[in-house]
């Protein structure tokens, strides 16, 4: 069954692009796999991190922890430290303002709680700053930490949400200044909280002839981008603060430094340069503040890089969440309700506490039509690492626990999987049922869905995998097989919120200077971007020089989050050429004019075409010519254009993922041996490109499917805080992967696209455990699968069926 | 003190403190392509070869590399030539933040110097020690494939830039 076919009772005006599908053929730059702008200079080791630059009489800071997971501050005594040689100056919370503010790294207003501060004399976690020493060197930065005398009173902590809502917890947040929104009661240790729904769910389930309620559960899990996090600061020659930081965000960074620091934004440059992965970690305004303070009261450079060590304890990680689902369905599969409750772990602090629990139900429930949805929603504070943004953004935790929901449901009714999500699923024309309820700390545009190739993800996954193998595997040996799959959808930006802007100059040889404030963290934006200009101005991409970011030089963009780049600075950029194709053209008619050959060149005759703005009649002047027309002879003038773009449009892109795997019951080990995902992503700008998102993406969360956890020892301190004891997947883990994208055209996206970034995030978790469960008969329903949960339910298993012999099905 | 050594095929003397590993030594030099990623030897972004082996230069101090000849990403090609493992990394579009690259690109010129022709065993066996959070490694492993067919048809892998 096709797209378009699927479309019955939907608005027939309405457009989903189907009709649009025709630009395939046309596209010369967009839709096809062009060299990445910036990937030659990278192999040769020539890109410049934000790391790569030393200045002269650059001071390094070190950063003194928390030792304990909750404490306050009663004195520091930094006289000892003061005498390691080479110590220039010791900040803490006696001697920095206090602030609150958020390090959410979101635009204005944030929608996370203000319970942050620079130095706070408090401490949350294991891993929460204390005081930071700046030196001549990183050494005797580490020595003088080392030698800073603290006087802790030690707290009672709390690390499990359950016990830290319940009453009589340690209140984390007992400060009187601290304020949020949307359910925060700090006294309650309650970060955020809501409760939305959509129809009568008592109703709903009331009609319903089978209704299945589970709670499943999700993890901590590390971005681990490889660069870690690092900034350096300095006065310039007019006595502003310079920032280079690895940063997704440097237009909310400098908005939050300015007012933490109590500058203008004016006094404040923040310079993105190349940056070695972000995945969500770099949106947080992390340690930005930290290089910045120490410039501003030394007026010396000043660098402050993390350690991986401080990567796992100090800076951000995914949410984990206990969910519980439940779900009424008809006898035939027809769904009828939904019901999700979950409950999140912040940590100490609420940085997306709201939001990123908000998209768990909101890139979940409306996946599958039903009459009636609930959401229930409460985000706790605990004395553990905090949450924040991680690529996916709530989305992996609620497919983890709806998809494989949506398994046992299909099981219970004796209904093949794909099936089952076949008959549920949504249609180009559908309403988003909880748009309107899930905004970002304010109510959501509707939402009605457009491009929607999900069936074809389905059907084109199934077919790759060999999903009709599932039903004849053996398994009567110790190695089990299984297979399983999962349906996703996610979104691209955040409607009625994110804004990007563009700027495009022509220059005298024909080529173009393309500046975004859109932040290519590794994703390839520059590359797509610039392919965006490339195929509006009709030039190869060769002629496009992209820059990406200066809060002083680009404009504003939203930066790197929130799968928008593509969608809504592409968009930007479309319209930022499409300015420059016009004015092209009037200025080509001018030089026809001037040299008295006018025919033809009213403006709505002329088109931009290989470089060239051509006549009716064929006649053709290069882009080349115009410039240096314009520039030196006649009606002179700088040919250049911009484009802002916001939407109140958030076009999913749609997934199915499949998994084949094998489990040895005897060691309770899992042996990824294949995996598909079929993507619709709108137009792929760069199909490569969209290969490496889904591959890489997918990979991540193979990991926080089997592999990736945080493990702490009973005062809240991280155990496994390296690389060699956190294990993520590498070259030898990943199985064979095959990318498919399927294609749509969305007629809101430029060029047709939607986002690829997040959604195979979504993925793995849920795919692998339905594989694992058709391979165990076992269901698990907490991440990572380990071998010893494995081992320890498939013993269990055995014991329950010789004891039972008639439950031999289970 | 001073670390005499063969660096990218020159002469070179690194000066630096008696604890000092080589990656700060390196990068001090104005090689940053070699980059700090764990400095536990655990992410592979630090690869250098040494006398043709790949090791981790975050755990190698300095010291140690006194006589030897190094051999870092920049030693490999530049942009008026690029080694055909840079360029196979970039048409496999393997590079996404680059930060793993210049590591992986050390990594397949030590594998392709002992075996031109790998399988893609092999070549998941040579990124086994690089994390990269972006790729998935897919890609990466077609660009070790990609690189050995091309060092093959221009036999240069054993001579491969300047090392």
């Amino acid at each position: 069954m096709s797209a378009q076919q699927q479309g019955n009772g939907a608005d027939q005006a309405w457009d989903t692009g189907a009709g649009s599908m025709g630009h395939y053929d046309r596209f010369k730059v967009v839709n096809k796999n062009e060299r990445r702008v910036d990937a030659l200079k990278l192999a040769l080791g020539k890109g410049t991190y934000t790391d790569d630059i030393t200045l002269p009489g650059m001071l390094h800071v070190k950063m003194l922890w928390s030792p304990h997971a909750h404490a306050r501050i009663k004195a520091i005594d930094t006289s000892e430290a003061e005498r390691v040689p080479g110590v220039v100056a010791i900040y803490h919370c006696f001697n920095v303002k206090p602030i609150r503010y958020t390090t959410a790294g979101q635009g204005h207003p944030e929608p996370s709680p203000y319970d942050a501060m620079i130095f706070d004399p408090k401490v949350r976690f294991v891993g929460d700053r204390v005081a930071c020493v700046a030196a001549e060197d990183e050494r005797a930065a580490a020595i003088a930490v080392k030698k800073i005398k603290v006087d802790y009173e030690v707290l009672p902590a709390v690390f499990d949400t359950r016990e830290a809502i319940a009453p009589g917890a340690p209140v984390i947040h007992d400060e009187p200044d601290c304020t949020g929104i949307a359910g925060f009661d700090p006294k309650r240790n309650i970060a955020a909280a809501m409760e939305v729904g959509h129809g009568d769910t008592d109703a709903a389930f009331a009609k319903a002839d089978l209704v299945l309620e589970h709670w499943y559960s999700v993890p901590y899990q590390q971005h681990c981008a490889l660069e870690p996090h690092v900034a350096i600061a300095w006065l310039d020659e007019d006595d502003r603060l310079v920032l280079r930081c690895a940063t997704q965000v440097p237009f909310h960074s400098r908005r939050i430094l300015a007012r933490i620091l109590e500058i203008p934004v004016q006094r404040i440059r923040v310079i993105k340069p190349r940056i070695g992965g972000g995945f969500g970690g770099k949106q947080e305004v992390l340690l930005d503040d930290i290089p910045a303070l120490v410039t501003l009261r030394t007026r010396r450079p000043a660098r402050f890089c993390y350690t991986r060590q401080e990567e796992f304890s100090s800076a951000r990680t995914r949410h984990p969440q206990r969910l519980r689902w439940k779900t009424g369905v008809k006898k035939d599969g027809t769904l009828v309700a939904q019901e999700l409750e979950v409950l999140a772990n912040t940590g100490a602090y609420g940085a997306h506490a709201l939001t990123v629990q908000g998209c768990t139900a909101g890139k979940t429930l409306p996946l599958y039509r039903a009459d009636a949805y609930k959401f229930i929603m409460t985000t706790a504070y605990t004395n553990l690492p905090v949450g924040g943004a991680f690529r996916g953004y709530g989305g992996p935790q609620g497919f983890f626990a709806m998809e494989a929901h949506m398994d046992e449901v299909a099981d219970l009714l004796g209904l093949d999987p794909a099936e089952f999500r076949s008959k549920n699923i949504l249609r180009p024309g559908d309403e988003n049922p909880l748009a309107k309820a899930l905004g970002e700390g304010k109510e959501g545009p509707p939402q009605k869905i457009r491009s929607c190739g999900v069936q074809e993800c389905i059907d084109r996954g199934a077919k790759a995998i060999g999903w009709e193998r599932r039903l004849s595997f053996k398994n009567d040996g110790p190695i089990k097989r299984g297979m399983g799959m999962t349906c996703l959808m996610h979104g691209s930006g955040i409607p009625g919120v994110d804004m990007a802007a563009a700027f495009l100059k022509l220059n005298d040889d024909g080529s173009f200077n393309l500046l975004v404030g859109a932040t290519d963290i590794g994703t390839g934006s520059d590359t797509i971007l610039a392919q965006i200009a490339a195929e509006q101005l009709s030039v190869p991409l060769s002629k496009i020089q992209i820059y990406s970011s200066d809060t002083d030089i680009t404009p504003f963009d939203k930066g790197a989050y929130a799968s928008s780049t593509t969608y809504i600075s592409g968009t930007a950029v479309q319209k930022a050429a499409a300015g420059v194709c016009e004015q092209l053209k009037r200025a080509a008619a001018e030089m026809w004019r001037h040299a008295g050959d006018p025919t033809g060149c009213e403006l709505d005759q002329l088109s931009c075409e290989d470089q060239h703005v051509v006549r009716p009649d064929g006649k053709k002047l290069s882009y080349s010519e115009i410039c240096l027309s314009t520039f030196y002879e006649h009606d002179q003038h700088q040919i250049m254009h911009y484009g802002s773009h916001m939407s109140f449009e958030c076009p999913p892109p749609f997934s199915a993922h499949f998994a084949e795997v094998e489990v040895d019951t005897e060691t309770g080990g899992v042996k990824l041996l294949r995996y598909v995902a079929a993507v619709d992503c709108g137009v792929a700008i760069h199909p490569e490109s969209c290969e490496g998102q889904t591959e890489g993406g997918a990979t991540t969360m193979m990991g926080y499917a089997l592999t990736e956890d945080y493990i702490f020892d009973g005062n809240g301190r991280l155990l496994n805080d390296t690389f060699r004891d956190y294990k993520q997947f590498t070259s030898l883990d990943v199985p064979d992967f095959q990318t498919i994208l399927v294609r749509t055209y969305e007629p809101s996206g430029p060029f047709g696209a939607k986002s690829v970034s997040e959604i195979p995030t979504d993925g793995p978790g849920p795919t692998i455990a339905n594989a694992i469960a058709q391979a165990l008969g076992i269901r698990f329903r907490k991440l990572p699968i380990t071998p010893e949960e494995i081992r320890k339910a498939w013993l269990e298993k055995a014991a329950r069926t010789s004891r039972q012999p008639a439950e031999a099905r289970v | 003190m001073k670390v005499r050594l063969t660096l990218n095929g020159e002469p070179a003397t690194l000066t630096c403190a008696p604890w000092e590993f080589l990656t700060e030594a390196l990068r001090r030099h104005g090689l940053i392509g070699t980059k700090r990623g764990c400095e536990t030897g655990d992410c592979g972004a630090c690869s250098v070869l040494l006398d043709g082996e790949e090791v981790a230069s975050c755990i190698l101090l300095a010291a140690q590399a006194d006589g030897h000849a190094v051999t870092t990403v920049e030693g490999l090609g530049g942009f008026e030539r690029p080694h055909p493992i840079q360029e196979a990394f970039v048409d496999a579009t393997a590079v996404q933040c680059g930060y793993c690259t210049p590591g992986m690109v050390i990594a397949t010129q030590a594998l392709l110097a002992q075996n031109p022709a790998p399988t893609e065993r092999d070549a998941r066996e040579c990124l086994a020690g690089h994390l990269c959070r972006c790729t998935g490694y897919v890609k990466p492993i077609a660009a070790v494939l990609q690189a050995a067919e091309r060092c093959r048809a221009g036999d240069v892998a054993k001579t491969g830039g300047r090392s």
